[in-house]
C-alpha cells in the first residue's frame, strides 16, 4: 500500500537499526510522547529490536488515558438523561468512570452513539430537533480543529440543541511538567507527529533549550520511528539539545495555521486535570465565553462534579514514563482490557493495553 | 514553570464488572467467551464436551453427526456481496463443515418486525434458496414469529443444521499438534469491512464485497487429499480470535508470519484509516486449517483449485506444545503476541 509499505521496508529497518547500534555509546532514556507511537513500536515488535542501551518510556499522549475521571462521570450523568443523544469517539465508551462506563449507560437504555467525526454529531442534532445532542470533545491538538469546527457550525447554523463536553489537552505543557519533575528520567523526546502537523513545532525550541533535551518531531511508521531515534541519539551523543523535524512529509515549523485559527476562535487556554497526573497549568482548552451556550457543563449543570482518583493503580507513574506496565503488580491479573483498573489499559493507544496485547508473554516468562 | 511534583497522583478506580449484557458480549472475542464460561456452560453445557467447536458432534447408534445453530442479526440486511439470507445459510453450513461433516439439512426460524416489506423478505428468501442449492443442502423445517414495531430490527434469522461425519474424520479445535502447518483459504477481513462500508453513517465507500460463501465443497476437497486436524471459520472476532481459541483448546504455541497473511488492499487501507486490526475483522467465507506438515502442500494445491480457495496461503505453524500462545513474526522482523478481540471493535480517536 502506497505511503505505508515504503515506511515498513524490512531492509531499511535493518539498516537503521545498524546505524543506531553504530552511534550509541552509552545508555539513553527516550520518551515517545504519543500513544499511537507506543502502539506502533509494540505492534511491529520494534521495541525489542532496539539495542539494550536505549530505554523507551511511553509518554502521556493517549487522549483517552488522560481524560480525568470527573469528565467521564459528567459524561455518564449527561448520557443517562432520556432527552439526550450522547455522541463520542469510540474509544471513550469503555473508559471506567467512578461508577460505570458509557457502554453500560447504553446497555441501560441511554442513547450513546459512536461517531467518526464531530461534524456527524452536528448532523444528528439537526436531524433530531426534539433531543439534546452532546458531543464528548476530548483529545489533543489533533482532534481540536475538527471539534472546534463542529461548535462553529452549530453556531453558524443556529443549532440550539447541540452542545459539547470539552476536555481538551495540549502536549507542550505536559512535556514541561515531565521535564520539571524531580523524578524525571527522560533525556530526549520523540514528539507526536500528528499533533505537530496541526500545531507545528515552534513551541519546542525554547523547551529543548531550557531543559537541555533533544526533541525530534516523529511519525508513526517503523521507518519514521527509527529515523526519529537516530536523530535523537545523534543529538544526545553529541551533547546537542535542539528541536528538529523527522516527519517532514506532514509537519511544517508553523503547522496548519488555518486549523490553529479555528482552534483559537473557539477555545481558550485553561488549567486542566490529567487523569493519573494531576492539574497541569494552562495545559488544556475549554470553550471561550462567547461559545458558552454550547458548553454542556453549563447546559446540564454538571460543572460541580469533582471526583477523587483512588490510589489503586500506578497509571500516573506509567503516564510519566517512571514505570513500565510490566512493573505493575496488577498488570495482566486484576487489570486487563476487560477489567481495566486504569485508563492506560483501556484505550487502543494506552501503554498498558499495548503491553497486554503484544508483550504480555514477557511478564510470564 | 515551577518544579512539578507528580508524587501522590495515582490512577483510576476499578471498573465494576458489567451487570448487564453489553454489545461487546456479542463480538465473538473475550467478552463473548466470558459470557459462555460464566453463564451458559455451567448451566447448559454439561452434556457437550465439544461445545467450543463450531459444531457439536453427536453420536447416535454409532454414527457421528454434527449439529449446530446460529442466529443472524446483520445490519444492513443487504450489503455488497451478500445479504442476511445468504449469510444465514452459509454460516450454518460452514459451522458443520468445520468439524468435517457433510451438511445435509437446515432449519430456519424467522423473527420479523411488523412493517417489514414483502419485497425485502422475498429477496432474502430467494437468496437463502440460492445459497442452499450452491451448498447442496435443503431447508427441512422452518418457523415464523412476528414482533411488534420496535421489537426487532426488521429481520432476524436463526438457522440450525445437521450433517454426517465420515468415519476416520476427526477434526476439532483441540487437535492441533506440534509441527502442524496453518493455512487460510483466502484474503482476510473482507466481510467485516464490506459490511462496515455499507453502513450509511460511515462516510467511506469501497468496491469491496463480502466473502460470504459456503465452504463445504472446499472442505471436501481438502479431506480427500490429506490429514486435517483443525478447521475453523474465523467469523466474529476474526482470524486472531480463532487462532487464540485453537491455541487454548489444543494447548499449543502458534507462530504466524505477518508477510504471508493475504489481505485485499482495500481492507488494509480501511483498517489503517480506522485503526482496526484486520486480524480482528470478521470473515464469512474463509477458513483456517491446521494440517499435518507432510500433507500441507497437497492440501494447499487442492484448496487453490476450488472456487473459494484460490487465494489460499500458508501463514504459519504450530511451534510448541504445553503453552497456549499465538505469536507473530512481524514484516519488519520483530515478534509480538496476537490476542483475541477484547470487546467491540472501536475506531481510534486520532
Amino acid at each position: 500500500m502506497k505511503y505505508i509499505d515504503e515506511y515498513r521496508n524490512p531492509e531499511k529497518v535493518k539498516s537503521l537499526l545498524r546505524e543506531i547500534r553504530s552511534i550509541v555509546t552509552q545508555n539513553w532514556v527516550i520518551m515517545e510522547i504519543c500513544g499511537g507511537q507506543t502502539h506502533a513500536f509494540l505492534h511491529h515488535g520494534l521495541d525489542a529490536m532496539l539495542p539494550p542501551q536505549i530505554e523507551l518510556v511511553h509518554g502521556p499522549g493517549c487522549p483517552v488515558c488522560v481524560t480525568p475521571l470527573e469528565q467521564i462521570d459528567k459524561a455518564v450523568v449527561i448520557a443517562s438523561r432520556p432527552d439526550v443523544i450522547f455522541t463520542s469517539y469510540g474509544d471513550m465508551l469503555r473508559v471506567p468512570g467512578s461508577t460505570k462506563d458509557l457502554f453500560s449507560v447504553r446497555a441501560n437504555g441511554g442513547d450513546v452513539r459512536v461517531v467518526y467525526s464531530p461534524l456527524e454529531a452536528v448532523q444528528i442534532a439537526e436531524a433530531n430537533p426534539d433531543k439534546e445532542v452532546v458531543f464528548f470533545a476530548i483529545g489533543f491538538e489533533t482532534t481540536a480543529p475538527a471539534n472546534a469546527m463542529a461548535v462553529l457550525q452549530a453556531k453558524n447554523k443556529n443549532i440550539q440543541n447541540f452542545s459539547a463536553l470539552v476536555s481538551h489537552v495540549r502536549v507542550p505543557p505536559a512535556m514541561e511538567a515531565i521535564l520539571s519533575s524531580r523524578r524525571n528520567r527522560v533525556q530526549a523526546f520523540l514528539a507526536a507527529g500528528h499533533v505537530c502537523a496541526v500545531m507545528g513545532f515552534h513551541e519546542y525550541p525554547p523547551i529543548a533549550e531550557k531543559y537541555r533535551v533533544p526533541i525530534v518531531v516523529t511519525g508513526f511508521e517503523p521507518i519514521d520511528l527509527l529515523n526519529g531515534m537516530v536523530a535523537a541519539i545523534q543529538q544526545l551523543e553529541a551533547g546537542r539539545a535542539e528541536a528538529e523535524n523527522q516527519y517532514q512529509r506532514a509537519v511544517r515549523f508553523g503547522g496548519n495555521e488555518s486549523a490553529q485559527r479555528t482552534i483559537r476562535s473557539v477555545f481558550q487556554s485553561v488549567d486542566r486535570k490529567w487523569r493519573g497526573i494531576g492539574v497541569i497549568p494552562q495545559s488544556g482548552w475549554s470553550l471561550r465565553p462567547d461559545f458558552a451556550e454550547f458548553d454542556a457543563e453549563i447546559r446540564f449543570d454538571v460543572g460541580n462534579i469533582f471526583t477523587q482518583e483512588s490510589p489503586l493503580c500506578m497509571a500516573g507513574e506509567i503516564l510519566q514514563g517512571l514505570k513500565k506496565p510490566l512493573q505493575c503488580a496488577a498488570f495482566g491479573k486484576e487489570c486487563t482490557p476487560q477489567t481495566p483498573l486504569g485508563a492506560p489499559m483501556v484505550s487502543a493507544e494506552g501503554a498498558c493495553a499495548a503491553y497486554y496485547k503484544y508483550h504480555r508473554d514477557v511478564a510470564y516468562e | 514553570m515551577n518544579e512539578f511534583d507528580f508524587e501522590g497522583y495515582t490512577c483510576p478506580v476499578p471498573l465494576r464488572p458489567n451487570e448487564a449484557v453489553i454489545l461487546g458480549h456479542g463480538s465473538g472475542g473475550t467478552l463473548s467467551r466470558d459470557l459462555l464460561r460464566r453463564l451458559f456452560l455451567p448451566e447448559l453445557g454439561q452434556a457437550a464436551p465439544r461445545a467450543l467447536d463450531d459444531s457439536a458432534v453427536v453420536e447416535i447408534d454409532g454414527q457421528r453427526f454434527a449439529l449446530t445453530t446460529d442466529s443472524h442479526v446483520v445490519s444492513p440486511l443487504f450489503f455488497p456481496g451478500g445479504d442476511i439470507g445468504r449469510l444465514a445459510i452459509c454460516g450454518t453450513v460452514n459451522d458443520l463443515a468445520m468439524v468435517g461433516a457433510k451438511p445435509t439439512a437446515l432449519t430456519c426460524g424467522f423473527v420479523l418486525e411488523e412493517g417489514l416489506s414483502f419485497d425485502v423478505l422475498q429477496r432474502v428468501v430467494a437468496s437463502m434458496q440460492a445459497a442452499a442449492e450452491e451448498a447442496g443442502v435443503y431447508i427441512a423445517a422452518g418457523d415464523t414469529k412476528v414482533v411488534q414495531k420496535g421489537g426487532a430490527d426488521r429481520l432476524f434469522i436463526n438457522t440450525s443444521g445437521i450433517g454426517r461425519i465420515a468415519d476416520g474424520v476427526n477434526i476439532s479445535g483441540a487437535n492441533a499438534q506440534e509441527g502442524d502447518v496453518v493455512i487460510v483459504s483466502g484474503t482476510i477481513g473482507d466481510h467485516g469491512i464490506a459490511v462496515l462500508s455499507a453502513r450509511e453513517d460511515l462516510g467511506f465507500e469501497t468496491m469491496l464485497e463480502s466473502d460470504v460463501a459456503p465452504l463445504n465443497h472446499l472442505v471436501e476437497a481438502m479431506l480427500a487429499v490429506g490429514e486435517i486436524h483443525v478447521l475453523r471459520d474465523p467469523t466474529r472476532g476474526g482470524l486472531a480470535t480463532s487462532l487464540v481459541e485453537i491455541s487454548e483448546q489444543s494447548n499449543v504455541t502458534i507462530e504466524i508470519e505477518e508477510e504471508t497473511l493475504p489481505f485485499k488492499p482495500a481492507v488494509r487501507a480501511a483498517c489503517e484509516m480506522l485503526g482496526f486490526d484486520p486480524l480482528f475483522v470478521a470473515n464469512e467465507g474463509k477458513l483456517v486449517a491446521f494440517v499435518k506438515a507432510g500433507d500441507a502442500e497437497k492440501i494447499l494445491d487442492a484448496m487453490k483449485k476450488t472456487k473459494y480457495g484460490e487465494e489460499s496461503a500458508i501463514i504459519g505453524r504450530v511451534i510448541g506444545f504445553g503453552k497456549s500462545q499465538v505469536r507473530m513474526r512481524t514484516a519488519i522482523g520483530g515478534t509480538r503476541l496476537v490476542d483475541m478481540l477484547p470487546g467491540e471493535m472501536l475506531p481510534r480517536i486520532c
